[in-house]
């Protein structure tokens, strides 16, 4: 295999990787971007999604319904997470917030480990989904074919959410001001509800994709991807939606990168330096590289 | 100020005596389990008021703090382990290392420092940012933490068990930390740098415009907390005599938030109400967990259960009790003492 | 058209607006005047829904809007433009504009509004493809005002309209405030410039400390002493 197509390979890998990422990130950066709230409990939608997916299988559903069922599954969970737990607490502190969605993500995962059980299951995703394409000396999972189309289809649609319908617009206002929001009427509870439905929606997909490319699922399967979204976010300035794919993306190459670059006996580190990356990066651009490098005015 | 300062000793003389009292009952009266109790309150308090020096009075909201709890209990359990546990256990330990086998308290004191010099470092990374920047990157750093703890496997065996660790922690011990830390913090937290800090968690703007050096209190806070976090980790590491690096992550983490949140932060006493109430809810629940048995109706074990209503209590309290039980007030005992000691009436008023 | 019964706001603790009693009659502008704290945003605040009337009554057209949450005040046609511009930054001059426009149920009459709005404040027009953020404060403030007129206000409240701006920036505001008057639409204006309102306004309301302690027409406070130590105090 000549170096051009390792790259290619490691390219389709860190694009495919990052999409997940990406649309992860996203999902969180409109909730933050509205209420302040950073909702750990988003990665519990993965695994709620992908539970759902699995006894939905089980009850003998195609993959492909199945897989649907899961993912309306994970936006039903977020919306019902919204109504419970994220409503009451409106207004408060930001740190409440986040401290909250660490309770919810502690209830889910030990309510999943007292439904199901704490050991991994199997996910059996559908043949030509584990399969690999050669193209001459390459070889391209056709999963991460599917992600990257995938997450190309959703990035649009969404993008022509926000700049081209009402709804869309009115979520953009609601995270630039709440206030002004409020007084040109925007209903800001239904505004607030799409977000979480689409975030969702958007971690049920990456659930489905996830667990394929894991080939297991378990109680606590949302908790890294979580952490990588929000790395994600922050690197592209937390409560932006493009600097959340942007972010998606940059954490995709820099973990492909460090697992290429690294020797082998720091390899088991790499998650170690994308954090220490991170606070790195936080050093010089304390609001992420696309968020505003001014200090608070008053 | 002169009543006011009487009564600070009385509260003093009051918090002690029920203190030592307490232990004194507990050391010689009460049960093994109840003295393992006890112990584990007094570690748990250390932790939430520490953690309370940098969230609650700083509003510099750590996440990774259970990372230097971490750094404190594996440095001073790798100073304490005997030399011959030590050659099988941790047979790549370098030279120098490998021949030291220290007493409690310097191993102690080691690994607290060696918190507070991390905590230094990455302080100056992130003190200058805010909110959720500081949560996501104290976050981090426990994530980094973990990740050296699992892979450097020469220094703490790994993901294996770190086990042999000398039985030196006692009732004594524990509480003894117990009332320096909180004593300490007080002083900090009552000092003119204490005002300082909070100036700055509530208006930082304002605070700077003041001429208060916002990164400097910050650092100190943070430092400070380290230490005694880290001290609490080598209490822990030499009472439950074996561990590994899955016990200082994200569920321990949690425990002590709710702790602070549940006492408020910003409050002193606050913590230590609030690591009580959990301690103890724990632990009836932990009970429950088992399977209770009520006459002829019988709850079956649901192990993880304590964990879900642990989290809808914290769900409760922050819907409800935004501020926790006791907000940022501290419990006075001042009226309790004007009852006793009637101030004498003066001449002509104040 | 607007009347406030003995209106208690409270915030958190603290005792904003003491008992208001008052009224907007239909096609009137009444000016509310007062020093800094003196309760006059959070009165527009209140008519809102944004701020919540403890005791008392604000009585809009027969409907009484105390119990009402905000979209379904601007519903009804009560809008206001808040102190500080408040405008979407990250969002273009006429994405605003839109913003505006929510409420409405006739869509087909939005387009020909927005012209209307570019007419009245031209330099909108020009920059209608620029973000907020970009334009000066003065601009800002008549897309503030563009976006409220684009809710077809009955009942408009302006909060401090002429705040932080240039003189010339000020006429051009009260020259479309007075137009807007003219026109009929009745209005709710907050301002520290008394000298500015009571150019324009019908009847004025003094304001302080969360009470009213004058009101009348502006012939009759033209010369009472409360509003010329006002005019040179406030």
């Amino acid at each position: 295999m000549t170096s051009v197509e390792f790259f290619i390979q490691q390219a389709i890998n860190a694009i495919s990787i990052g999409s997940l990422y990406a649309l992860m990130a996203i999902g969180l950066a409109m909730v933050f971007g509205i209420l302040r709230l950073i909702n750990f409990a988003h990665g519990d939608l993965i695994m709620v999604g992908s539970y759902a997916t699995l006894m939905l299988l089980g009850a003998g559903l195609p993959f492909w319904l199945a897989a649907f069922g899961g993912v309306v599954t994970s936006t039903i969970a977020g919306l019902i997470m919204e109504r419970i737990a994220y409503r009451p607490i409106r207004g408060a502190p930001d740190v409440a917030m986040l401290l909250t969605s660490f309770a919810v993500t502690i209830l889910l995962e030990n309510a999943a480990i007292l439904i199901f059980n704490p050991t991994a299951k199997p996910f059996p995703a559908p043949a030509i989904l584990r399969d690999a394409l050669q193209f001459g000396n390459l070889r391209v999972a056709s999963l991460d074919i599917v992600a990257i189309v995938v997450a190309f289809a959703l990035l649009v649609s969404l993008t022509l959410f926000v700049t081209r319908t009402e709804v869309g617009i009115s979520m953009r206002a609601a995270s630039e001001d709440l206030l002004a929001a409020r007084l040109v009427g925007i209903n800001v509870n239904a505004v607030i509800a799409y977000a979480f439905a689409i975030g969702s929606m958007l971690a049920g997909v990456v659930g489905i994709l996830w667990s394929i490319r894991v080939g297991r699922i378990d109680p606590f399967m949302g908790f890294y991807p979580v952490l990588k979204a929000f790395v994600a976010s922050v690197i592209g300035g937390l409560g932006s939606l493009p600097g959340a794919v942007l972010g998606g993306y940059v954490l995709g190459i820099l973990e492909i990168m460090l697992q290429g670059l690294l020797p082998a006996s720091l390899s088991p580190f790499r998650d170690g330096f994308v954090f220490a990356a991170l606070i790195i990066l936080l050093l010089f651009r304390p609001n992420g590289i696309l968020g505003s490098t001014e200090r608070e005015k008053i | 100020m002169q009543r006011q300062r009487l009564y600070n000793l009385l509260t003093v003389a009051l918090l002690l005596t029920v203190t030592l009292g307490g232990l004194v009952y507990t050391q010689l009266a009460a049960s093994a389990y109840i003295q393992r109790i006890v112990v584990g309150l007094g570690i748990s308090i250390i932790l939430v008021v520490s953690l309370n020096l940098s969230n609650g009075f700083t509003g510099v909201f750590s996440l990774g703090h259970v990372g230097f709890m971490a750094i404190g209990a594996y440095s001073a359990a790798i100073l304490t382990l005997p030399l011959a546990l030590k050659r099988v256990n941790l047979p790549d330990l370098p030279g120098w290392l490998a021949n030291v086998e220290l007493s409690f308290l310097p191993a102690t004191l080691i690994g607290a420092v060696l918190a507070m010099t991390v905590a230094l470092l990455i302080g100056l990374s992130l003190m200058r940012l805010s909110g959720p920047y500081v949560a996501v990157a104290t976050l981090g750093f426990l994530v980094i933490v973990q990740v050296v703890l699992v892979n450097w496997a020469s220094m703490t065996r790994g993901s294996r068990t770190f086990s042999g660790v000398p039985s030196f922690t006692t009732l004594w011990w524990v509480w003894g930390w117990v009332i320096l830390t909180v004593y300490a913090i007080w002083r900090l937290v009552n000092s003119s740098y204490g005002r300082r800090m909070m100036a700055i968690r509530d208006n930082e703007i304002a605070a700077q415009s003041l001429g208060i050096s916002v990164v400097r209190s910050r650092i100190i806070a943070f430092c400070v907390s380290a230490f005694f976090t880290a001290v609490a980790g080598s209490l822990w590491a030499h009472f439950i005599l074996s561990f590994s690096p899955k016990a200082f992550y994200f569920v321990e983490t949690f425990s002590i938030i709710t702790m602070l949140v549940l006492g408020g932060s910003g409050s002193v006493s606050g913590s230590i109400v609030g690591a009580v109430f959990i301690t103890v809810l724990s632990e009836v629940l932990r009970n429950a967990e088992r399977g209770i048995s009520i006459a002829s109706f019988h709850i079956p074990p649901m192990y993880g259960a304590s964990q879900i209503l642990i989290a809808i209590v914290f769900i409760v309290v922050i819907i409800f009790w935004p501020k926790g039980l006791l907000g940022d007030r501290e419990i006075h005992f001042n009226r309790l003492w004007s009852l006793l000691l009637p101030p004498k009436k003066r001449k002509g008023g104040l | 058209m607007l009347r406030f019964e003995n209106v208690h706001v409270y915030y958190g603790q603290v005792h904003a607006l003491k008992g208001i009693t008052g009224e907007v009659h239909e096609g009137e502008l009444v000016a509310i005047l007062g020093a800094n704290g003196a309760g006059k945003s959070t009165t527009l605040m209140s008519v809102s829904g944004i701020l919540k009337t403890r005791t008392g009554k604000i009585i809009y057209e027969d409907k009484d809007l105390t119990q009402a949450s905000p979209y379904n005040i601007v519903q009804l046609g009560v809008i206001q433009c808040p102190e500080g511009r408040h405008i979407f930054g990250g969002l273009t001059v006429l994405e605003n504009l839109l913003m505006g426009s929510v409420r409405r149920r006739d869509r087909s009459e939005v387009k020909k509004d927005i012209d209307w709005v570019c007419s009245l404040f031209p330099v909108l027009g020009e920059r209608a493809g620029q973000t907020g953020a970009t334009l000066s404060g003065g601009e800002q403030q008549m897309l503030a005002i563009g976006r409220s007129l684009m809710s077809r206000p009955r009942l408009l409240m302006l909060d401090e309209p002429s705040l932080g701006l240039a003189p010339v920036i000020v006429q051009t505001i009260f020259d479309v405030i007075r137009k807007l008057h003219e026109q009929g639409v009745t209005i709710l204006l907050v301002e520290q410039n008394a000298r500015k309102a009571l150019q324009v306004a019908d009847r004025c309301y003094l304001m302080e400390t969360g009470s009213v302690v004058l009101s009348g027409t502006v012939e009759e406070l033209r010369g009472n002493p409360e509003i010329e130590r006002f005019y040179l105090g406030g």
